[in-house]
């Protein structure tokens, strides 16, 4: 993203407002039951708002591929309405202009680690189709200072960035706890993560998700920042769509649901093909193999098929994106692994 | 009655009737004025009912009622106090007024002496002094101003940090968390003596006005000066001492992360205040120079037949007709200061873009949200072009 991306808050907004709003009061519904849907078969593109700028969620890689778990979250999706996760179109967007993107119509899908709460669903005209990762707010320390916990915070100066749901729980924190903090508030990810590493700020606070995958992009220098073991607050990370389409907001949720059971039945990305033979009734259904569960929503009866080849199940993707980054998977497990990812039966 | 003869309905000029055609231009004049008016209420109208029918229709919450909701967000410098747990949005935006004005207007008054001092300097006869400003001039009229912002943020990050800070004895301390200085302890006796000083600025104002008049008259002028030190600097001195002359200074000392009380100058504002006062100042020097070079060279060479030095002619002769040149689009500066100073969001101040953007992000209202910073800036701007519009007909050339 261009230094100048921040300032797509301004005019744009108001125009993408305006534009948007334009847009979806004149959409028809037909076909498919969903405008977003059509739509998006249309233009045969789905469009993704991601990051662009976290490693483990949404970064390009050296080929400029767009890697993490935000961005499969954004192509599975893609799979599901497209039939081919290549026609997903990353578009990066920051935290403060992530939702108008969405409003607007800018983006069909928003994939980037943004917290479901309910001031959010309630005011934003947006909705949580699901958590694509369980998360807390924590806190990231350089070791020199000598910090063990998130109590020995008082009157310390903290990196955030603004908007975000992380500087309302930090600021609840710290009440609560009836200690003092200075906020260093900037917008552009790299620079308040610089002013953190140049000892602007005594912590720097985000996502706990986000501080492991940054303290690990750091490389040699990750053993000189210590990651606090407080969690503060419940962080549930959500993909979210627009309000007013719920077939839409079905697709997604589904998806989900879908690498959930693929991941429950050892269904994966390279043996899919082997399932289509399944006796198994839940897995012939998942598969399109049996009854009319992809009709049903609008989509493809194989769409399930097309998520698991393009992105296979829900572990693979962590393993693919979040393992590596040293974070262990803990409450974002199975259910039957005492996690908390459960999917309603596919029937 | 009066004598005037323009008063005497015989002379007046003719009172023109507006006859109901189009061949009357007047009518015409009328009729175009009120379409245009017409389209554009209509335009604006139907923007305004289409967005709002259309936010409604998609559940967007909208009005202006969020900003008497409690915000939570946390602010990290303010002029007034706030309390996130129990102030409002409303709040919130007003101390983001208030830090946009603490940038904008230090940053005019300091832009304006800088410029100045260099607009003059490219006009010195001294070889050294010329070449420097110019190359000043040059220099920072073309770095773009948000690079020059991150690269003194990114200088003051360099400092060394609180326990490593550079400092003045056990008061003035420099580290990456800012300046810290002294505070002192407000009390009673310093409110009475700023009243003092006022009373005594006042007072010389009235003796300057006083002695301005006796030398019309005589031709000779009392002196202002013993009048105005003893005025402005004895008398709130003089208060101060009565009342038991308190000087108890808070302090900063290093406990814990960071420095605990006295004064603090962030490094964000202070990068944000030098990066604007040095780009301005050299559009400014370049704006003064030129007023000074408008002044006919004839004026220069009066000045001194007469005997005047060089400062004198330029504090006396010159300035003050250079002034007119150099006041309109001075304020075209000042308003591109203020302006500019939303850049802040970029290094992490605090201005009024900056606490707007994140209340219109938490509270999902970017219409409302951008309708406040338009507001604002409207408002400063205009305030600026009207009290330099005014300064500008107060020195502009009388015909008489």
């Amino acid at each position: 993203m261009t230094r100048f991306a921040r300032w797509g808050i301004g005019a744009p907004i108001l125009a993408g407002l305006f534009a948007g709003v334009l847009a979806i009061g004149s959409a028809r519904a037909d076909g498919s039951g969903s405008a977003t849907m059509d739509a998006t078969r249309a233009k045969g593109q789905l469009a993704c708002g991601v990051s662009g700028q976290v490693p483990g969620f949404s970064l390009p890689d050296s080929q400029g591929v767009m890697r993490g778990l935000d961005a499969d979250t954004c192509r599975a999706v893609t799979a599901a309405v497209l039939g081919d996760a290549a026609k997903v179109k990353f578009v990066p967007t920051t935290a403060q202009n992530r939702f108008t993107a969405l409003q607007s119509g800018e983006i069909d899908v928003l994939s980037r680690s943004t917290t479901w709460t309910l001031g959010r669903e309630g005011n934003l005209g947006l909705n949580f189709a699901w958590v694509n990762y369980y998360d807390g707010t924590g806190f990231l320390v350089k070791k020199a200072a000598g910090v063990k916990s998130a109590k020995e915070l008082d009157n310390a100066t903290i990196c955030v960035q603004p908007g975000t749901s992380t500087e309302l729980a930090i600021a609840d924190y710290f009440r609560v706890s009836k200690m003092k903090f200075t906020p260093i508030l900037i917008q552009e990810l790299s620079e308040i993560q610089g002013a953190f590493l140049s000892g602007r700020c005594d912590a720097y606070s985000t996502d706990a998700s986000a501080l492991a995958t940054f303290r690990f992009s750091q490389g040699p220098k990750a053993d000189d920042l210590v990651l606090l073991p407080d969690i503060i607050s419940k962080e549930p990370l959500g993909v979210m769509v627009r309000k007013g389409d719920d077939k839409w907001f079905d697709m997604v949720r589904w998806t989900f649901a879908a690498m959930i059971v693929a991941e429950e039945k050892g269904i994966t990305q390279a043996n899919v093909d082997t399932f289509l033979t399944s006796t198994d009734p839940e897995t012939r259904r998942l598969l399109g193999v049996e009854g009319e569960m992809g009709k049903a929503l609008g989509l493809d009866p194989k769409f399930a098929y097309n998520v698991i080849k393009a992105v296979g199940n829900l572990g693979e993707m962590w393993d693919r994106n979040i393992t590596p980054m040293g974070v262990p998977r803990g409450i974002n497990n199975l259910w039957t692994k005492g996690g908390l990812q459960y999917a309603p039966p596919m029937r | 009655m009066s004598d005037d003869p323009r008063m005497s309905g015989a002379r007046a000029a003719p009172k023109r009737r507006i006859r109901l055609s189009w061949s009357d231009p007047a009518f015409r004049a009328i009729v175009w004025q009120i379409v245009i008016a017409g389209v554009v209420v209509a335009i604006g109208w139907y923007l305004f009912s289409n967005t709002n029918r259309n936010l409604s229709a998609r559940r967007i919450a909208t009005g202006f009622g969020f900003l008497d909701r409690v915000a939570g967000i946390p602010i990290g410098e303010s002029l007034i106090s706030y309390n996130p747990a129990e102030d409002t949005y409303g709040r919130a935006l007003w101390i983001g007024v208030l830090n946009t004005l603490k940038v904008a207007v230090i940053g005019v008054v300091l832009a304006t002496l800088l410029g100045t001092v260099i607009g003059i300097g490219r006009l010195s006869s001294n070889w050294l002094m010329a070449k420097l400003t110019a190359f000043y001039v040059e220099t920072i009229r073309d770095i773009p101003l948000l690079l020059q912002l991150l690269f003194w943020y990114t200088m003051l990050q360099g400092l060394p940090a609180p326990r490593q800070s550079w400092r003045i004895g056990d008061a003035v301390f420099l580290s990456n968390r800012g300046i810290k200085v002294p505070y002192l302890i407000w009390e009673t006796a310093h409110t009475w003596a700023f009243y003092g000083f006022v009373a005594g600025t006042i007072g010389t104002f009235l003796w300057n006005r006083r002695a301005n008049a006796a030398q019309e008259r005589t031709g000779i002028r009392p002196a202002v000066w013993p009048v105005g030190l003893a005025a402005m600097l004895g008398l709130p001195l003089a208060i101060w001492g009565i009342m038991g002359a308190p000087m108890a200074w808070e302090l900063p000392v290093l406990r814990g992360f960071n420095f605990q009380g006295g004064g603090t100058v962030s490094p964000e504002y202070f990068a944000l205040l030098a990066g604007l006062v040095l780009y301005t100042a050299g559009y400014i020097a370049e704006i003064v120079r030129s007023g000074i070079q408008a002044i006919a060279v004839g004026q220069w060479e009066a000045a001194g037949a007469l005997g005047l030095r060089r400062g004198a002619i330029l504090r006396h002769i010159v300035l003050p007709q250079a002034l007119r040149v150099i006041i309109p689009p001075m304020t075209s500066q000042y308003l591109n200061l203020t302006k500019n100073s939303s850049l802040a969001v970029a290094i992490g101040f605090q201005d009024v873009v900056s606490i707007a953007n994140t209340t219109l992000n938490q509270t999902g209202q970017a219409v409302e949200g951008i309708a406040v910073i338009m507001a604002v800036y409207l408002t400063i701007s205009l305030s600026i072009s009207l009290f330099m519009n005014w300064y500008n007909a107060r020195i502009a050339l009388v015909g008489r």
